[in-house]
């Protein structure tokens, strides 16, 4: 039992690392008051731009996941302009930036089609990767793997320690409050927006340039919107969003050891678990208003006008 | 200090300019988006917007593209008046042809004519019942339906991959993942000689009609508008908010169902994975340019039809990938919402 569940959490790690990217930029894009509905087109901008400068230069993720960002946080200051700087519906322009993204990443995607990517060897982490069962699953892994653990602290130390997050959750309580004192409330919305974008972007590279690793129209296949339920599964908490990433990385992983253990269900039904778990888990964490309500950043949603 | 203040009321002409501001910004942004592609933007516009209104064929393609738009569109205008978020009206639509499909499929050969009708009915159905999920998780869990019926578009697109790889799968179909192809006794028949356009543009019309007299003159619709508007007054009038939550995800769920039978049954003649070039999410915008009014529907189907042919024009006749459609969709529900901001805001005056 245990050399197949191996592989299956080893796998669990790198197919969670899109959805920590992405949940944590939108965690904390959402901290500060800005819902971003179009996580998902900017996985796919991040996606192609990543793909295309790791092909185009032959460097690989490194390269790629750099771009992604880059190409991430750019299309998010479409969203920022409207969103933020002509107060229009938040929600509706992350729709907008969703479309327009799977539209930007297909008309730019159309040169790559054809084209694949090495991928990444994983590393193996000296003594960490010889501990029996644990070694394998942590520290046999892509440099990526690693590098959302670090994303996570510098996300979660960022909000509770440091003055920086206590600005962006003042913010996201009361804009009101936060600009009467004087803090730029449009700015720093910008740059949470831009910090949304880029992860999501890095998001997109790494499915684009190590995980899958090709360009295929649509490939995030809805992960960007799994990671904005992810967020409200978390009640706005990194630790709990990881839970959550990692519950929703072995959901996804298991559609392709089913066969493996036995499990003789038509492919497209597993494909579907992610999903339908996306629904479950909103329905769980939405069925005590209360629940839903804690951590809520109270100005969510809401247009801004200083 | 900020270069926006509210106005003391609202614009009603402000509500009106804004869908031809969008247009027009969108055309701006578009000319930009040729040029720095390196293409001419006057030959691109040519190709893009003037060349497929050049021959009746072109007429009548545009005919069968804002059909299903503007359907879809109609219900879920309902919705979103009520802020009822249904965003998922691709995947009601593939349910609906699903189940028009098992029709067609079940009766293949026979040239009874109850079958179109039941077909739609069908559909109809599916659609509904692919509404009626998110309208039971909110009803009673409170869970949002944007999510939820965004996550069923995919599980429907899934469910619609597995039926045609699998059960319904043509037999002498080369592996394609697709149905037979429907008889003459399971397809609308054709209208105008020597085009696709069929009997299913009267199901839009009537469609367009009955929301337009519902709109207008139906207490329920009053009740869905105040829920929307003002939920505290709606309340305190002891309306129901579940019995709107139910109302606008059936109807929604029940004319994108339709608008997939009209697909299969129609131009595409089959059950395959490119039933719909992504008219549920389309429609949203539809919904919001024509202002979420029965007639402002009819003209942007119209203009979102014209954009999905030039998308098809600009793939043959400027070699640029269809997935234009795509940005220059999002470009013009980004300037929708820009410009409707100034309806209830307008430039500050300097002093």
């Amino acid at each position: 039992m245990i050399e197949h569940l191996i592989p299956i959490l080893a796998g669990t790690l790198g197919a969670a690392v899109p959805l920590i990217f992405a949940g944590l930029g939108e965690l904390v894009t959402e901290r500060t008051g800005v819902i971003n509905l179009g996580v998902e087109g900017m996985m796919l901008v991040g996606a192609i731009a990543g793909f295309a400068a790791a092909a185009e230069t032959g460097h690989g993720a490194a390269i790629g996941l750099p771009a992604g960002a880059l190409a991430g946080a750019a299309t998010a200051m479409i969203f920022a302009f409207f969103a933020l700087s002509l107060a229009a519906n938040q929600a509706a322009c992350g729709l907008a930036l969703t479309i327009f993204g799977i539209g930007l990443s297909a008309f730019i995607g159309q040169h790559y089609i054809s084209y694949s990517l090495p991928g990444l060897k994983p590393i193996a982490i000296p003594l960490l990767s010889d501990i029996p069962v644990l070694g394998p699953i942590l520290f046999k892994q892509d440099w990526v793997v690693y590098l959302s653990f670090l994303a996570f602290a510098g996300v979660a130390w960022t909000l509770t320690k440091t003055r920086l997050g206590l600005l962006l959750k003042a913010i996201g309580e009361s804009p009101e409050s936060a600009h009467s004192i004087g803090y730029p409330v449009i700015s720093i919305r910008f740059g949470a927006v831009a910090f949304g974008g880029a992860m999501a972007g890095i998001a997109g590279a790494y499915l684009s340039t190590v995980y899958t690793p090709l360009w295929v129209q649509n490939m995030s296949a809805g992960r960007g919107w799994i990671a904005v339920a992810l967020v409200v599964f978390a009640s706005w908490k990194p630790a709990r969003l990881m839970l959550g990433a990692y519950l929703f990385g072995a959901v996804t992983i298991l559609q392709f050891h089913a066969q493996g253990l036995g499990i003789m269900v038509p492919v497209q039904f597993l494909a579907a678990l992610p999903y339908v778990a996306t629904i479950v888990v909103l329905v769980i964490i939405s069925r005590d208003r209360r629940v839903l309500q804690n951590n809520l950043p109270a100005s969510l949603g809401k247009p801004f006008l200083p | 200090m900020h270069l926006l203040e509210p106005r003391p009321h609202p614009s009603r002409v402000m509500r009106w300019t804004a869908p031809l501001i969008a247009v027009v910004a969108t055309l701006l942004a578009g000319s930009f988006l040729f040029w720095a592609l390196g293409k001419p933007v006057l030959d691109s516009f040519q190709v893009f917007f003037v060349q497929p209104l050049e021959s009746s064929y072109g007429w009548s393609e545009l005919l069968i593209k804002a059909c299903p738009l503007i359907l879809i569109a109609q219900g879920l205008a309902v919705g979103f008046k009520a802020r009822i978020y249904n965003i998922g009206a691709e995947g009601q639509l593939i349910v609906g042809a699903l189940a028009g499909g098992g029709v067609a499929i079940a009766m293949e050969g026979s040239d009874a004519g109850w079958i179109v009708p039941a077909m739609v009915v069908a559909g109809a159905i599916g659609g509904a019942l692919w509404g009626a999920i998110p309208a039971l998780l909110k009803t009673r869990f409170n869970a949002e339906e944007t999510l939820t019926t965004l996550m069923l578009s995919y599980v429907a697109s899934l469910i619609l991959s597995y039926m045609v790889n699998g059960p319904w799968r043509d037999p002498e179909g080369m592996n394609f993942p697709q149905s037979i192809m429907f008889s003459d006794g399971a397809l609308f028949s054709i209208l105008l000689e020597g085009s696709r356009v069929n009997t299913s543009i009267w199901i839009t019309v009537f469609a367009v009609l009955a929301f337009w007299i519902f709109n207008a003159k139906s207490f329920l619709h009053f009740q869905i508008e105040v829920g929307g508007l003002a939920p505290a007054a709606s309340h305190y009038a002891g309306f129901s908010a579940k019995q709107t939550v139910w109302f606008c995800l059936l109807t929604s769920g029940m004319t994108a169902g339709i608008a997939g039978v009209g697909e299969i049954a129609g131009p595409v003649g089959q059950l395959n994975l490119n039933i719909s070039p992504g008219y549920g999410f389309a429609a949203i915008i539809v919904a919001y340019l024509g202002r979420l009014h029965a007639l402002g529907i009819v003209l942007a189907g119209f203009l979102m039809a014209l954009i999905y042919l030039g998308g098809e024009a600009a793939q043959v006749g400027l070699q640029m990938p269809a997935a234009i459609t795509g940005i220059f969709q999002g470009m013009l529900l980004f300037f929708l919402l820009g410009s409707d901001v100034f309806i209830d805001n307008r430039l500050r005056r300097m002093a």
